[in-house]
């Protein structure tokens, strides 16, 4: 049962690219393009409007529009190459965008990125995890750096090990770990500071069945949480988002999907 | 915000902690420094050494040591994502640039504590020099940890780093090397210390620091841009 404010839940999208901003009629919701969002209701979660990113000269994202409000889930798609990290990473204030405006959480980017940092979940591709430090060492490192009171982070730290069912290993250092204990952890440090934005690119990899089940509580859909998704198995990602953006070889929204049904929701 | 001074106390005990337990930059830098120390022994063929001489040859041994501490002091950094999640975190980002500076300084002040005695017992006839002479390892190290964590910074996403650290870093220690060279001359004179130009080359020393403290300050921001 889908949960959320109604306000959330009808939010339209917008997921297009130039042809839909050059005053085409917008297109059908299975279609490259996408209908244009309601400009006079609250900020969305995240505003792209003409984003591009080259590295080098050679194009990743190339004219990228969207809107997602807060509380939605969109789940990015597309082959390899196709900028889905790229776009993770602008909205984690991690890349500068070549060209296009970027609004995440009502900050603008890249100018206002110090205000958006500490507000966001990064879960990228590294864990982001110091190998000769102890699982729990790691964790209480980013609890101090997002200025977690030291009494809170540790129930924090031992709630999430426990439910990711690391507690044992948790005063092992990392390079002793698996690839797959190294994600439970990873994912430990990206919802450790409660963020309002999740940005996740592929969550589930290294993990087994257990740990994909066991994680869905930390970084699964949830009310008021605001979350991007990248991910290689589209049924997974389409049941669990609200809107579903295609990406293509260019760098281009090649395809876009809005509301999934309520009843879809876990 | 994360309160700086938080944040620099976690980052800098995170790296002293790395240190101690895998020691990947001290003791290559003590060995490297004993190694050379001998081999200046037995290649110049001379059991004590005084003035501008004893000052190239400990200046010299500890540049070129250091260097293998400032080589590895961002690895860990561009190799575990530790630049990403500090630049995910609400942080002042010149917190990270004080970190790695304190810790190379750290570093820089562990290894003079073991070598420069093995110097002393290996070239000085008169141990009266040491104690003036840590008020200008002090600066030394203060400018060379500054300069390094700076130029490091800039060479770390290279893959010609460990060569591009030396060619950027030797031109611009020079004035730095010159003082504190000048100013041990003095301190190891064969007939005792003496002091005379010793307060005026502390003090280009103490600019020296000064000029790249700021500068690291200003531009620390910008080199982890991406």
């Amino acid at each position: 049962m889908d949960d959320r404010p109604d306000a959330a839940r009808d939010r339209p999208h917008e997921a297009h690219s130039d042809a839909a901003r050059s005053g085409e009629e917008p297109a059908g919701p299975d279609s490259p393009g996408g209908p244009h969002v309601d400009e006079g209701s609250s900020p969305p979660a995240i505003r792209l409007r003409g984003l591009s990113r080259d590295y080098g000269g050679r194009p990743a994202l190339r004219e990228v529009d969207l809107d997602l409000a807060e509380g939605e889930n969109l789940a990015l798609l597309g082959p390899n190459g196709s900028g889905k990290s790229t776009m993770l990473r602008i909205l984690a204030t991690l890349l500068r965008p070549t060209s296009g405006e970027v609004t995440v959480l009502g900050c603008t980017l890249p100018d206002q990125s110090w205000k958006l940092r500490g507000r966001i979940g990064y879960l990228g591709h590294e864990p982001l995890l110091y190998r000769d430090l102890t699982g729990r060492e790691n964790l209480e490192l980013q609890a101090r750096l997002h200025g977690i009171p030291r009494d809170e982070a540790s129930a924090r730290i031992e709630a999430d090990l426990d439910l990711l069912e690391m507690g044992r290993r948790a005063d092992d250092r990392v390079s002793g770990f698996s690839a797959g204990m190294r994600q439970r952890i990873a994912i430990c440090r990206a919802v450790l500071h409660r963020p309002p934005l999740l940005l996740l690119d592929e969550p589930d990899s290294n993990l087994d069945p257990e740990g994909r089940e066991l994680s869905r509580s930390l970084i699964g859909p949830a009310e008021g949480r605001t979350r991007v998704l990248v991910s290689h198995e589209p049924e997974r990602a389409k049941a669990e988002a609200d809107v579903v953006v295609m990406l293509d070889r260019t760098g281009q929204v090649a395809g876009r999907t809005g509301h999934r049904s309520t009843e879809a929701r876990p | 915000m994360t309160p700086s001074r938080s944040a620099f106390a976690v980052l800098l005990a995170k790296d002293l902690r790395t240190e101690l337990r895998t020691m990947r930059s001290l003791p290559a830098m003590i060995l490297f420094a004993v190694t050379t120390f001998i081999i200046f022994r037995y290649g110049l063929d001379r059991t004590t050494l005084s003035g501008s001489l004893a000052g190239g040859v400990l200046w010299t041994t500890l540049l070129f040591a250091g260097i293998l501490g400032i080589n590895r002091v961002f690895v860990s950094e561009l190799e575990e994502g530790g630049f990403d999640a500090i630049r995910l975190a609400p942080v002042d980002r010149t917190v990270l640039f004080a970190s790695k500076a304190s810790a190379l300084f750290i570093y820089f002040a562990v290894l003079e504590a073991i070598i420069v005695p093995v110097f002393a017992m290996f070239f000085l006839p008169d141990w009266s020099a040491l104690i003036p002479l840590t008020l200008l390892l002090a600066g030394a190290n203060l400018g060379f940890a500054v300069l390094g964590t700076l130029i490091s910074s800039m060479a770390v996403n290279s893959r010609a780093r460990d060569l591009l650290v030396p060619l950027l870093l030797l031109p611009l220690v020079v004035p730095l090397m010159i003082a504190v060279t000048a100013a041990s001359a003095g301190l190891f004179d064969a007939a005792g210390p003496d002091y005379e130009g010793f307060g005026t080359w502390l003090l280009v020393v103490g600019l020296y620091d000064g000029v790249f403290l700021l500068v690291g300050y200003a531009v620390f921001d910008f080199l982890l841009e991406d």
